[in-house]
This record gives C-alpha cells, sequence and structure tokens, in this order.
C-alpha cells in the first residue's frame, strides 16, 4: 500500500543570502516558517514544488519537507526543520536576529 | 614562509575573475544553480543550513600575521565578526552573502591565499604538522614538500574529476601529530643513508568505512616521491570505483585489491610516469625550501620566564599544558587554545585573531599555524617572551590552560551549520567542557581526547578520539553513538563501540561515567586514559554505561 501523503510545505535557501525561505499561498517567499503554505494535497505539493524550482534565479535547492498545522501556522515534524526554522544554537545568529527580507 | 612568485599571483587573479564573471551570470540568470554548483565547489563555496559558507584553505596550517589580519578582516567585513578553524587546517566562514564571495577572494588574493580545491573530488588541501619547523623530534620541514605538492595538484588536469575527493598529510617526525594513517595518503619523511625521503601510507580515512592506512613504500627517496605519488593517485583514477560514492575513495581501492596489489600498481605505473619528472621538480623544491628557512633564533637570558614559573601558579599551569618543546632549547611552541570551556571549538573573533597576529609578529618571527585540533599555534616563541604572551592572551579569553586535556575538544560544525549533518557536536562540545570544569577534574584526569562528529563523515575524527562521539538521527531524534580507544598518533586505532547510543540530554552524563570508570580503574595518576582502556578494554565501561543490560543479565 502507498504510504499516506503527511502534510507539506515548500523551503529553499535564498540565492543571495543563502537564507532559509519558505513558499507561501500568495507567492511569495518568506523567512518565517509560519506563513508557509501548508500543502495537504499530493498533486498540489508537486504543482507548487514546480512553481519554485522555476524560480532559479532566486533561490537554491527547493524541496517539500514535512509539517504540521500549529497554532500560528505550520510547524516542522523534524528537529532538522526546526533548526533550520531557527538558526544555530550556539550563537543568536541567522533568523534569530533582525535581518532583512529576500527579495520577495 | 611561501612568498607567491608572479605565476602564482596571475593564475590566482585569473582564476577569481571567473569566478567573478560565474557568480553574475548565477545572479543574472544565465546559469543555472546545476551549472553553477561545480564552479562554486571548485572554489570553496558550499551552501549550508542557513547561509552560504566559504572555505579557505590555509596550506599546511601555515599563516604569517598579515594573513592572519586578513583572515579577521574578511570575518568582519563579510562575515558575523568570527571564523571557525576546522579540522583540515582551512577556516570557514559560515555567513557570506553569495554577492560579497568574489571580493572576499580578491582579497584573500592579496595576502596570496585561496580557497581552490578546498570541495569537490581534487587534491585537497595537503596538511601538515602543525609543529613542523619547530618540533624538537623531527628530521626535516615537512613544509616545502607540502608546498610542493600545493602546486603540483592545484589544477592538474589529470586529477579534475577523480572517483572522490583525495586527502594528503605529511609531518616530518616519527610522532605523527599530522594524522597521517587517517589521510588517503600518509607521508612521513625519512632519511635513509644521507638522503631524505618519505614513508607513504595509503588508504588510511575516516568517515563511513575507517581505515588505518597500509605502507605502501618504506622509503621513497624525495628525487622519485613525485612520480610516486603521481602513479598512485592514477592507478586509484583509473580503477577507484565510480559506480558508488561511498565506495569510492582510495581506502575501499586499497582494502578491495589489497595492498600488494596496489603496490604492483603503482611500481608498473611509475615506470611508466618516471621519464616525465626530469628534475625540474627538485629544482623547484630547493627554491620552495629557501622560503622556509628557519629565523634567527635569537640568544638571551631565560631566567625572566624561570622566574614566572616558580612565582606564577597560573602562568605554570599554562606552561605545563601548552607548551611544547622546540628545537632550540631556549625557544617553545605556544599552543593557543581556541576552545575556551563554554566556546564553540575553533570559533575565533577577528579581534582574536589580530591579536594572535600581533603576537606572532612582535615576538614569534611572524609565524602561526592552524592544527587540525582546531588551535592556534605560536611557533617559535624565545622562553624569556612566554609571560608576556600569556599575559595578552589572558585579555582576551585566549590562555585557557587545556591542550590535549578532556575539554580540548574536536568537534565538526555539526546540524547547527552543515547541511550533511545528522545531529548537533557543538552544544554538545560545549556541554562536556563546561561540565568538566565546574567539576574541577580536568588536569586530575589527564591527557584525553574527546572527539565528535555529527554524521557519519566524520569530520570531527570520532573514529581515532580517546573518546568518540558520533551523532545521528534515530527516529527522527538525535542520538549520540560512543566509541573509545581511538587513536590518531603513530599507533593509530579505531575506537571500539560501546553499545547503544545516549539520547541528546544523555550524552555528557554518560560521558562522564565513561571518566569515573577510568579514573577508578587507572592504576596510577601517570596511567592516561587511552592506557587504561588497552589495559583493561571494554568490560568495565560497559558496565558503567549500561547498567540495565548487566543487571538483566545477571
Amino acid at each position: 500500500m502507498a504510504r499516506a501523503f503527511t502534510p507539506k510545505i515548500v523551503t529553499a535557501n535564498d540565492l543571495l543570502e543563502g537564507d532559509v525561505i519558505y513558499l507561501t499561498e500568495d507567492d511569495r517567499w518568506s523567512r518565517d516558517l509560519a506563513e508557509a503554505e501548508l500543502i495537504t494535497d499530493e498533486a498540489h505539493a508537486q504543482v507548487r514544488l514546480l512553481d519554485a524550482a522555476r524560480q532559479a534565479n532566486k533561490i537554491v535547492g527547493a524541496y517539500l519537507a514535512d509539517a504540521v498545522a500549529g497554532e500560528n501556522g505550520p510547524e516542522p515534524t523534524h528537529f532538522r526543520e526546526d533548526f533550520r526554522r531557527t538558526g544555530p544554537s550556539n550563537y543568536a545568529h541567522g533568523k534569530q536576529e533582525t535581518a532583512t527580507q529576500p527579495r520577495a | 614562509m611561501y612568498r607567491y612568485s608572479e605565476f602564482d599571483t596571475a593564475f590566482l587573479a585569473e582564476r577569481n575573475k571567473q569566478f567573478r564573471a560565474q557568480v553574475e551570470r548565477r545572479i543574472d540568470g544565465s546559469l543555472t544553480e546545476d551549472e553553477f554548483k561545480p564552479f562554486r565547489l571548485m572554489n570553496g563555496l558550499y551552501l549550508q543550513l542557513h547561509a552560504y559558507m566559504l572555505r579557505v584553505a590555509i596550506p599546511y596550517g601555515t599563516l604569517s600575521s598579515a594573513q592572519m589580519r586578513q583572515l579577521a578582516l574578511l570575518a568582519e567585513k563579510w562575515d558575523k565578526g568570527y571564523g571557525h578553524f576546522t579540522t583540515r587546517q582551512n577556516i570557514q566562514y559560515n555567513w557570506p552573502k553569495l554577492n560579497d564571495v568574489p571580493d572576499m577572494l580578491d582579497a584573500l588574493a592579496e595576502v596570496g591565499m585561496h580557497a581552490i580545491q578546498t570541495s569537490g573530488n581534487t587534491i585537497r588541501n595537503v596538511t601538515a604538522d602543525h609543529f613542523a619547523g619547530a618540533a624538537a623530534d623531527e628530521i626535516a620541514d615537512p613544509r616545502p614538500y607540502a608546498e610542493l605538492l600545493r602546486q603540483w595538484s592545484t589544477d592538474h588536469p589529470e586529477f579534475q574529476f577523480m572517483p572522490r575527493k583525495f586527502k594528503i598529510a605529511i609531518t616530518g617526525s616519527e610522532n605523527d601529530r599530522a594524522v597521517i594513517k587517517a589521510h588517503d595518503i600518509g607521508l612521513q619523511l625519512v632519511e635513509r643513508d644521507g638522503v631524505l625521503g618519505a614513508r607513504v601510507i595509503v588508504g588510511g580515512g575516516l568517515g563511513r568505512t575507517p581505515m588505518i592506512g597500509k605502507e605502501l613504500s618504506d622509503f621513497v627517496a624525495f628525487d622519485d616521491l613525485l612520480a610516486y605519488l603521481e602513479a598512485t593517485v592514477s592507478v586509484w583514477n583509473q580503477i577507484g570505483r565510480r559506480d558508488n560514492k561511498y565506495k569510492a575513495r582510495i581506502k575501499i581501492t586499497v582494502h578491495e585489491n589489497g595492498i600488494d596489489t596496489i603496490r604492483a600498481k603503482v611500481n608498473e605505473r611509475f615506470l611508466q610516469v618516471r621519464p616525465q619528472f626530469k628534475g625540474a621538480d627538485m629544482t623547484l623544491l630547493d627554491e620552495i625550501k629557501t622560503h622556509f628557512a628557519a629565523p634567527a633564533f635569537r640568544e638571551g637570558s631565560v631566567a625572566s620566564f624561570e622566574s614566572a614559573y616558580t612565582n606564577d601558579p597560573v602562568f605554570r599551569s599554562w606552561v605545563d599544558t601548552n607548551i611544547a618543546p622546540h628545537k632550540n632549547a631556549d625557544h617553545a611552541i605556544v599552543t593557543i587554545s581556541i576552545k575556551k570551556h563554554g566556546a564553540t571549538p575553533g570559533d575565533a573573533t577577528a579581534e582574536q585573531m589580530r591579536v594572535m597576529a600581533d603576537l606572532a609578529e612582535e615576538f614569534a618571527y611572524d609565524e602561526l599555524r592552524i592544527s587540525h585540533e582546531q588551535n592556534v599555534i605560536l611557533p617559535h616563541v624565545h622562553k624569556s617572551d612566554l609571560p608576556a604572551i600569556h599575559a595578552k592572551l589572558k585579555e582576551y579569553e585566549l590562555a585557557t590552560a587545556n591542550i590535549g586535556l578532556i575539554s580540548d575538544i574536536i568537534a565538526c560544525p555539526g546540524m547547527d551549520y552543515c547541511a550533511l549533518a545528522t545531529a548537533r557536536s557543538i552544544p554538545v562540545a560545549q556541554e562536556i567542557a563546561t561540565r568538566f570544569d565546574d567539576l574541577k577534574l580536568e588536569h586530575d584526569i589527564g591527557h584525553l581526547k574527546i572527539k565528535i562528529s555529527g554524521c557519519i563523515n566524520a569530520c570531527g575524527h570520532h573514529h581515532v578520539g580517546h573518546i568518540g562521539i558520533l551523532g545521528l538521527d534515530r527516529a527522527g531524534v538525535e542520538n549520540y553513538q560512543i566509541t573509545l580507544g581511538g587513536d590518531g598518533t603513530e599507533t593509530a586505532a579505531i575506537g571500539d563501540r560501546t553499545g547503544p547510543g545516549f539520547a541528546y540530554d544523555e550524552i555528557v552524563p554518560a560521558v562522564e561515567r565513561i571518566v569515573n570508570t577510568y579514573l577508578e580503574q587507572r592504576d596510577s595518576p601517570e596511567e592516561e586514559f587511552l592506557q587504561t582502556y588497552r589495559r583493561v578494554g571494554m568490560a568495565p565501561f560497559k558496565a558503567a554505561l549500561y547498567p540495565e543490560a548487566q543487571a538483566n543479565a545477571a
């Protein structure tokens, strides 16, 4: 039996900044996982991944990552995605400091 | 110290110009990521978890004060004010922006540095004993030969698309501080009948299939060495496996074919390659050697050192752990610990880099070294200058007296930065160091090397740690496996796994149980951890780590 589809978000890195970014429902790239579009349909997920991959001059390495609906938007299910949405644990760098938004 | 020739300078300028154009074409959309990625990797630029990462080579770990100051400038101008010294004598910048990288490379070129071949399936930065040229126990300085290897391997047309990456380490001492048996090729300089040459070790490596290197030849004279190495790499380039990247390293080729077969093939190839080397390499080596002439060691009284050693216990403790014997009796080798308790192993701020550069310029004949153990070395210091150096280091949190002790931990960047990592390494290192500092046991425990990797690729050398820690993803949770009895020196050994791994919050207590077992088991304070482990074996450590299993078995 095929594995049941689990909800996904589309994530990538910004081409210039390298920062972790997420595809939103209104076709922006956000630095904030909570703003990501939570995709519950497998076919739609593939379409959104293609939408992302087409933007090769803005982003690098788009992929689908597991997520679940939380109170304020999607939340990670795996610790790797939790680190990606936060930044390193040894310094308050990356998303833990204020930085400019990547180009949308 | 090697000074770039006009050829080196022109070559680097051309490469940097090419890369600048490649970055522009990536940004304007003319290159896809698939097209651009091999170019950026050839120039040391990775994309990691949160940002790009630029890996800059520090060939054979040697830096001048001007180069160290330039590394500080890069950290300040284009990164977040610090750099990370790695287990391969490189420095990594964790936060560069793609747009800025060409400027960073140009700035490096100003001081004769680059990021070429710090990635990709090429011959990587050649590493060397960090005490080279200073150690009391070496027969010759290995760095001129390392520089010759750098020039030979850089852009070598035959070796740009190999089955996998290729790492060479070189030492001039019997006491191996360069982990030569865990490299694709390890070279130990030896002298035979007045002729300088090298013992050649092949097929060592860590990663998912750890192997201790085997002796390919007990002696190859310098005249023949480059041809012999070219023959070795070319045999592997031809028969190494390209079907499976996990089986592509030369250690697998040696393992699958056997060392005798490899030796026969290398000897056969050597006869073909040798006539192409007509002595130009030896002329070049002679020229390179003049760059590495030892400084004129100054003479002077060491009375001020002796008096400080007697009267200042903090200074004494630092000297006892961080100073190694120099070939000149009035001099010493200073290891500056970049492992303050609780700090990230290998990280230095721009300010600290400048302080170390200033000390090198004022007291250490303008030389610095980076060790694979992620510390910084002043290789030549007159002993009378040690008190002043120590005082300055204290002001900048660089005077931690812990070299070779439990808090002098090697740790890879792990999942805090690395896209390949399966678990974090840095916080584990920070917590172990902090814990044993709180216990005030560190100096009593003595010589003990902990090495931590955040994935199976083993950048943190965990297999050769006296205590090795490997972070894995086990069903979506960080889990840490422990190995004991590893050794990265001339008596190299791969550590033995203790058993099931430990959760993130269990790993520090587990290490504490191992250390307590050692303290109970050692027959005297002089018996070091590794000696005790070799004498008593795994059983008492297992009993301490897995009391439930013992109870069930009883």
